[in-house]
């Protein structure tokens, strides 16, 4: 058996595969609702209306899609440069910390927001800078790295909180002071719970699509991630567009935490984040790292959480099928995008 | 000063240090086997979990504890295949495929744990492997119970890098498993299948990993809890890179690590763990993980054709 790449894939052969995936997806949730003594076709209903299914269901969903756009955007743009960022989730609590760190009275300033916001970016920022010099200097690869970097964050963040960052009138609890009123991101329309972060996550999204298709930076990001040596060959400065790329995608995962504690929990706990750095790759993977896409694909997630967190009460199958539901579509995806391209010969 | 030579030369650390880097150890094997072979297997974290859990629940439902490690390495194995299905035939992305097998494998573990057990509120306990003295081993002063009275589990660990040494290193095998990794066009111009022994490398090394998981449930902890591999795999990853790729100075690299792991644990109680918050000791495993991988980033023992995907006929 071998790949052959496939001349001129029809529109059948490239639309064809994709939606085999998502529907080979929805076998295996049904297949797991069965296994769990549910209905199949009522649990996939349930999972829809408790994520679309009325207002309050919705905007749910738009909220939790915040973060997951944020660090789906921070992956797609370290995966297109083939910089392996996987601590989107270590660079999003160093940007809730300094959501924190300036929004608890540091800052009496009205333009608190906007500068707390610079410096998340910055911490995210120079979280992933170490990585990647260890990376282009010594050659050190960033994959563990930037996991590993995960755990030593969390453990920064639970030492924070239960020191220097602990909130006194908190009952013991290990989480931070609120923050004030005007370090809070406002609502998007008065009485509705969706914030700010939201819509901030929209035009970062298309800020990300026009540095990648209408800048220089983004055409030499997507060399280096085509080719490295080509890209190095051809005179290009590889390792300071790494350097950019991490920053760039270090700051857009430390948004996710910034517009967590500003814009939804107003203050930090050390259960800010179900993984949300975890998840943006999966964001991005399915949105084929495109930054447009990955506002669909952010919701999609979302509402695969959402949904299964209010079918879990009502049916009875372990919330968890989320997490196994989107880990068979990103297998699933990545296999029929391959099968777009490729087919497979005997020899 | 003299407090720190108290700790090192007793039996008590010595035990610790065989006993954390036990686990470790097996998975690392696994991950070795994985990379001679030229593939980067990233589902050792949640493959990890998974066999912590399957070996763990197959001995509450009532199988004898050699069971456990059974299931838990067929389990592993499944999850290898899936692994290795994706990345050697069809060639895709293993830092994605990786990942994606790490979260369906843990996802599945916490899936699979709620469904059994959807009421419990603390997990239960099984009866674990008890220690065994080896006769008259044991009875050498301070590294005899250190070494010779574990349980049976960390002897197979230190059994399983041997043997993972032997074969790769001395036996025809071995020499094909790492020329994969090396030169897939010299294996398949002797007539062997690329495909077929990277295949087998990341099954048998998955089910390696999962044992080393289920060292944890069967060996170590008694029970199984959602964050308990926390981060192994990965620092079993990067133990590889600090072995260069080698069995035996891998292992000799686990058991270094697991040396500062249990000093870390016995410095908490010292007047140093009084000065220093707790979130300090515990980052040392990670941290030195990270300087672990930059120390030996400068030399080349690399598998030449890792992360490369094999496709006959393409040069």
């Amino acid at each position: 058996m071998r790949l052959e790449p496939v001349a001129n894939p029809s529109l059948a052969r490239q639309l064809g595969f994709p939606a085999l995936a998502l529907l080979a997806t929805v076998v295996v949730a049904s297949l797991l609702a069965l296994l769990a003594g549910a209905e199949p076709f009522g649990t996939l209903g349930l999972i829809l209306t408790g994520a679309v299914g009325s207002k309050f269901a919705a905007l749910e969903t738009l909220n939790r899609a915040t973060p997951l756009i944020f660090t789906g955007l921070a992956v797609a743009v370290a995966f297109r440069a083939r910089l392996w960022n996987i601590g989107a989730e270590a660079q999003l609590y160093a940007g809730a910390i300094a959501a924190v760190l300036l929004g608890t009275g540091v800052l009496g300033t009205p333009w608190v927001l906007p500068v707390s916001a610079l410096v998340a970016m910055l911490a995210g920022a120079l979280v992933l800078l170490g990585p990647v010099q260890l990376k282009t200097r010594l050659g050190v690869d960033e994959v563990v790295t930037t996991l590993l970097l995960n755990f030593i964050m969390l453990l920064l963040v639970s030492y924070l909180l239960e020191g220097p960052m602990k909130d006194p009138a908190g009952m013991g609890w290990p989480k931070s002071a609120a923050l004030l009123r005007e370090a809070r991101l406002p609502r998007l329309v008065e009485g509705l719970r969706l914030h700010w972060g939201f819509a901030l996550a929209l035009i970062a999204a298309v800020v990300v699509w026009l540095i990648q298709s209408r800048s220089t930076l983004g055409f030499e990001m997507r060399a280096v991630g085509q080719n490295i040596q080509a890209a190095r060959f051809a005179g290009m400065p590889v390792n300071a567009v790494l350097v950019k790329t991490a920053l760039l995608s270090g700051g857009l995962a430390a948004l996710a935490g910034w517009s967590e504690v500003a814009g939804l929990k107003g203050h930090l706990s050390l259960d800010l984040s179900p993984g949300f750095g975890y998840t943006g790759i999966i964001v991005a993977m399915l949105a084929l790292l495109h930054p447009l896409g990955v506002v669909v694909s952010a919701l999609f997630v979302a509402g695969v959480f959402v949904g299964s967190d209010s079918m879990s009460r009502a049916a009875g199958v372990p919330t968890y099928i989320a997490d196994m539901l989107l880990a068979t579509a990103l297998l699933f995806m990545v296999l029929a995008i391959l099968l777009t391209r490729f087919r497979m010969v005997r020899g | 000063m003299s407090a720190l030579f108290e700790i090192l030369f007793s039996t008590s650390f010595l035990a610790a240090m065989v006993r954390i880097a036990s686990p470790l150890i097996f998975a690392t094997m696994g991950e070795l086997i994985c990379e001679r072979a030229g593939v980067l297997n990233l589902g050792i974290e949640g493959i990890m979990v998974i066999g912590a859990f399957a070996g763990w629940m197959a001995v509450y439902q009532g199988l004898p504890l050699w069971g456990g490690v059974g299931v838990a390495m067929v389990a592993g194995m499944l999850f290898g295949l899936l692994h290795a299905t994706l990345t050697v035939p069809f060639g895709l992305s293993q830092h994605v495929v990786g990942l994606g097998v790490t979260l369906l494998a843990s996802s599945t573990a916490s899936f699979a744990y709620r469904l059994i057990l959807p009421e419990v509120t603390s997990p239960p306990r099984i009866e674990p492997f008890q220690p065994y003295g080896v006769p008259i081993l044991s009875d050498i002063p301070l590294i005899g119970q250190a070494l010779f009275a574990q349980t049976p589990l960390t002897y197979a660990a230190f059994a399983v890098a041997l043997l993972t040494g032997w074969v790769l290193f001395y036996t025809p095998l071995g020499l094909a498993i790492r020329a994969a990794g090396e030169n897939p066009a010299a294996v398949e111009a002797q007539g062997l299948s690329v495909t077929g022994l990277r295949m087998g490398a990341v099954i048998v090394g998955s089910g390696l990993m999962a044992v080393g998981g289920a060292f944890l449930t069967l060996s170590a902890f008694s029970s199984f809890f959602f964050e308990m591999v926390n981060g192994r795999g990965w620092i079993c990853v990067a133990l590889v890179v600090f072995g260069a790729w080698r069995p035996g100075k891998a292992m000799l690299g686990a058991l270094l690590f697991a040396g500062f792991d249990a000093l870390q644990i016995r410095l908490q109680q010292t007047p140093l763990g009084a000065a220093l918050p707790y979130q300090v000791f515990l980052m040392v495993p990670y941290v030195l993980s990270i300087l672990a991988l930059t120390l030996m980033s400068r030399r080349a023992e690399v598998p030449a054709a890792l992360m490369m995907p094999y496709n006959k006929g393409e040069r």
